[in-house]
């Protein structure tokens, strides 16, 4: 092992993907005082999402190694090892002191507040939540075993099993098969069934979207991937015209049981044409049936209803929940209708409404809420289309106060439709009116600054509680 | 974009690159080009390579946020192209941007704060990597959905047609792209009204994590357009030379009125997809026998010495100012302020709104 000399750089463990935030170092390809040439592959980095080698940027030779191969996962940006390069001083990457402050600079110009922090990127060690014993909960009989497990694996989960259960069942999208899905939910599935049911195409969304539709009049359920619900916009038109109106304009003739799922809404900077949030065009079209679930347990049981329903179904997922844990119960078939919201934390003077990954964001807001004196109720919707507004009606006749909490943009949005709702059938019990937290009426922008602004945020949502109860 | 309160760069490159300005498109030949640009091309290139050995280094140190997609192995095309491209034509592509960017005159500096989300970067931090545009250039965008600007790009030339001027559309996509429905109609499009578009199809083999013609049925992208009658040539896309040939044939074939045409330049990505890719798909065998035999830029370079006389210190000397050139626009850009707060609400045409 050779001391630090003057010019050594540190090599620090990169970010490899826009939510990386730690990896483990699985394996060292090179040794101390071994010469490097540029391009040459260094390690290999193991993340929740893939493996990946990474490789010296510039000539030189590694003088220590810092980190063994084959511990924990360790944070981005964290010192490997230490180099020292061949070239001239001014070819060089940024010296390391620099490259601390300006990575530095990145951390702090990153999405503020823990609500828009990416995944946990190691799910090796789950922190399962636990669900919240004081209050009921319905979905599975009490004595049910239940393990950790995160949305990934609970989505992948109700894929195998309907896929065991009927010889119907098939998915289909870009990289579903031999890659196992762009965020791994479709781990082992080829394997399992077959090139033939689990389905890779080409970059052809209106293609396969239209082909797919077609299988399910035939009779097929398939289950179209989309790797993000960006890339169903080619494709919206199929979706809307030919899936969602098939029963009505054929007097039930057709019927089209098939399920379009993948991620929707923006992981951090993607900017603006992987930034949409289409929850609330979706619930917007008859003939559909929308999910948006939080936890990998409604994951799981919206997922099995929306393989077995025989019209389209529109599951909207997150990629910000996939490495998420939550307890799943096991042992049963367990499915979970469409219609039926969860109270995810009782309360008394405002009720916050939300779906998916916005259910995080009010949890958050409920507990800062709490540390103020507002007792807050947090209603997770689960499902989009149909709506359980009878939850939420006797939610707002207890707090007579209501926030809803949604991603995506505030004109015509849920927000809106669920305030005419509820102003429709409980205005006497409303001490103010229901406000919505959304996204900014804005395409997303990419700057550090301006993403997070634009983003609905537990500071936005606390804002308008305290503002309905004029605190 | 924030263009109206981007301050203009005095460093901002003329809209052309230098390897083009030697001669007007129509007159370039072949050797021509070659001889009086060779410098001028491995610069180019150099420049390409190293801005994205950059960003990649900024990336890694989280400076750099969301996609990102590198073109390191890909530089002849955009290159090649634009040393046959007039500075009025008009260029659209991908997410794989910064290459073509670079190529068409762009200011270094400029893009890599937009890569880094600055005030000063192309749309004003608001874009990032894959949405920037620059109509001065010609340049018309960085579009992120798959095959997006391929009719995009047609409407540009279907423009030109409309006003009868005489400029010819560069419209680039990848070879997984060509696979998309409106492709498909863009050639039917633009072949039924005879315009003036040079389809580039840049074939750098992988589809994202699909490997090599894991997802086409009929591999010869070229041919494709066949049925529409319109002819297509396949191209050695890590040859600048056999790149401008094929351009200058293209470009002419178009500005006679001739209807549109489709290369297929044959190249090689040698980094994952994305940053977040691990390129498992191939080896890195494969990856390093292509770098080693027909990198572009080793190549060109091995042509400035042997016939063109050219002195490795002069190609040092080159390489050294280079590389300060990329280090020095990195470090511009590193030091540019973040867009305002205000940036947030603005170039919503009807005005954002709030409760
Ligand atoms: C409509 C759409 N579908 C999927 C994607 C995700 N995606 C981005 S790039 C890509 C691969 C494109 O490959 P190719 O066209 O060959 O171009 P390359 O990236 O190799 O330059 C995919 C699948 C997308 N951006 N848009």
């Amino acid at each position: 092992m050779s001391a630090r000399t003057a010019t050594d750089l540190e090599i620090r463990l990169p970010a490899l993907s826009p939510t990386m935030e730690s990896g483990r170092l699985a394996k060292w390809y090179v040794s101390e005082g071994d010469r490097v040439a540029a391009g040459d592959v260094l390690a290999e980095i193991e993340t929740d999402k893939a493996t990946m080698e990474f490789e010296a940027e510039t000539p030189g030779t590694i003088s220590r190694l810092l980190i063994p191969a084959g511990g924990e996962p360790i944070p981005v940006d964290t010192a490997l090892a230490l180099f020292t390069p061949d070239t001239q001083p001014a070819t060089q990457p940024p010296r390391a002191p620099e490259a601390a402050s300006a990575a530095d600079a990145g951390k702090e110009a990153a999405p503020a507040g823990g609500s828009d922090a990416p995944a946990p990127a190691a799910p090796q060690t789950p922190a399962a939540r636990k669900p919240d014993t004081s209050w009921p909960q319905p979905d599975w009989p009490a004595a049910t075993p239940t393990r950790p497990q995160t949305v990934r694996d609970a989505l992948r989960d109700a894929l195998a099993e309907e896929m065991h259960r009927d010889a119907e069942v098939f998915l289909i999208g870009e990289e579903v098969g031999e890659h196992q899905g762009a965020y791994k939910v479709s781990r082992g599935l080829r394997d399992d069934f077959g090139a033939a049911r689990v389905v890779d195409t080409p970059i052809t969304e209106q293609g396969f979207t239209g082909l797919a539709i077609g299988a399910a009049f035939a009779g097929l359920k398939p289950v179209v991937e989309f790797m993000s619900f960006a890339y169903a916009l080619p494709a919206l038109g199929q979706i809307v015209q030919s899936a969602a109106k098939a029963r009505a304009m054929t007097g039930g003739a057709l019927t089209c049981p098939i399920t379009f799922r993948g991620p929707n809404g923006a992981p951090p900077r993607v900017a603006a044409q992987h930034g949409t949030d289409l929850a609330a065009w979706a619930a917007q079209i008859p003939g559909l049936k929308v999910a948006m679930p939080y936890t990998a347990a409604d994951a799981k049981g919206l997922l099995k209803a929306a393989i077995r329903d025989p019209d389209p179904v529109i599951f909207l997922e997150h990629e910000l929940l996939y490495g998420e844990s939550f307890d799943v119960p096991t042992g049963i078939d367990h499915i979970l209708p469409f219609g039926r919201a969860a109270i995810r934390r009782p309360g008394s003077d405002v009720t916050l409404v939300a779906a998916g990954l916005a259910v995080r964001h009010a949890l958050h807001a409920a507990e800062a809420l709490a540390a103020i004196g507002i007792s807050a109720e947090v209603i997770d919707l689960r499902s989009l289309r149909p709506i359980d507004y009878d939850t939420i009606l006797a939610s707002l006749r207890k707090t007579n106060r209501c926030v809803t909490v949604e991603e995506g943009w505030p004109v015509a949005s849920l927000g809106d439709h669920l305030a005419a709702r509820i102003t429709q059938r409980t205005f006497d019990w409303l001490d103010a009116p229901v406000l919505s937290a959304t996204g900014e009426d804005i395409p997303l922008p990419y700057a550090a600054n301006l993403d997070s602004l634009a983003r609905v945020s537990v500071e936005k949502i606390v804002a308008l509680a305290r503002q309905t109860c004029y605190k | 974009m924030g263009a109206g309160q981007t301050p203009q760069n005095p460093a901002e490159r003329p809209a052309k690159s230098p390897a083009a300005s030697a001669g007007r498109a129509a007159e370039v030949t072949v050797e021509g080009a070659a001889q009086a640009t060779a410098l001028g091309l491995y610069r180019e290139m150099l420049r390409i390579r190293r801005f994205e050995e950059k960003a990649g280094q900024l990336y890694g140190m989280g400076l750099i946020g969301g996609y990102c997609h590198l073109c390191i192995g890909q530089e002849a095309v955009p290159v090649g192209l634009e040393a046959v491209a007039r500075s009025d034509d008009r260029r659209i592509t991908s997410y794989r941007s910064h290459g073509l960017m670079l190529a068409c005159g762009m200011d270094p500096a400029r893009i890599m704060a937009e890569l880094l989300g600055r005030a000063t970067g192309y749309s004003g931090g608001k874009g990032g990597s894959m949405h920037m545009a620059s109509p001065a250039h010609g340049f018309f965008g960085g579009h992120a959905i798959v095959g997006a600007q391929v009719p995009i790009g047609t409407g540009l030339a279907f423009a030109d047609r409309y006003r009868g001027e005489d400029r010819v559309s560069f419209v680039y996509f990848g070879d997984a792209a060509a696979n998309q429905g409106q492709v498909a109609e863009s050639y039917h499009l633009a072949a039924l009204w005879k315009l003036p578009v040079i389809f580039v199809i840049e074939n750098n083999q992988h589809g994202a994590d699909l490997p090599p013609g894991g997802a086409a049925a009929a591999p010869d992208l070229h041919s494709r357009g066949a049925g529409y009658g319109i002819p297509g040539e396949a191209v050695d896309g890590m040859d600048v030379e056999a790149v401008i040939a094929a351009g200058a044939r293209a470009r002419a074939h178009c500005a006679a009125g001739r209807g549109p045409v489709i290369l297929e330049m044959k190249t090689y990505r040698y980094r994952g997809h994305s940053m977040a890719d691990p390129a498992k798909y191939r080896t890195r065998e494969d990856m390093h026998r292509v770098r080693q035999e027909k990198d572009a830029i080793a190549r060109i370079r091995a042509m400035l010495t042997s016939r063109h006389g050219v002195s490795e210190d002069a190609l040092k000397t080159i390489d050294r100012e280079i590389k300060a050139e990329v280090s020095a626009a990195a470090e511009t850009a590193c030091a540019a302020p973040e867009p305002a707060r205000d940036a947030l609400m603005q170039d919503v045409p009807t005005g954002a709104e709030t409760i």
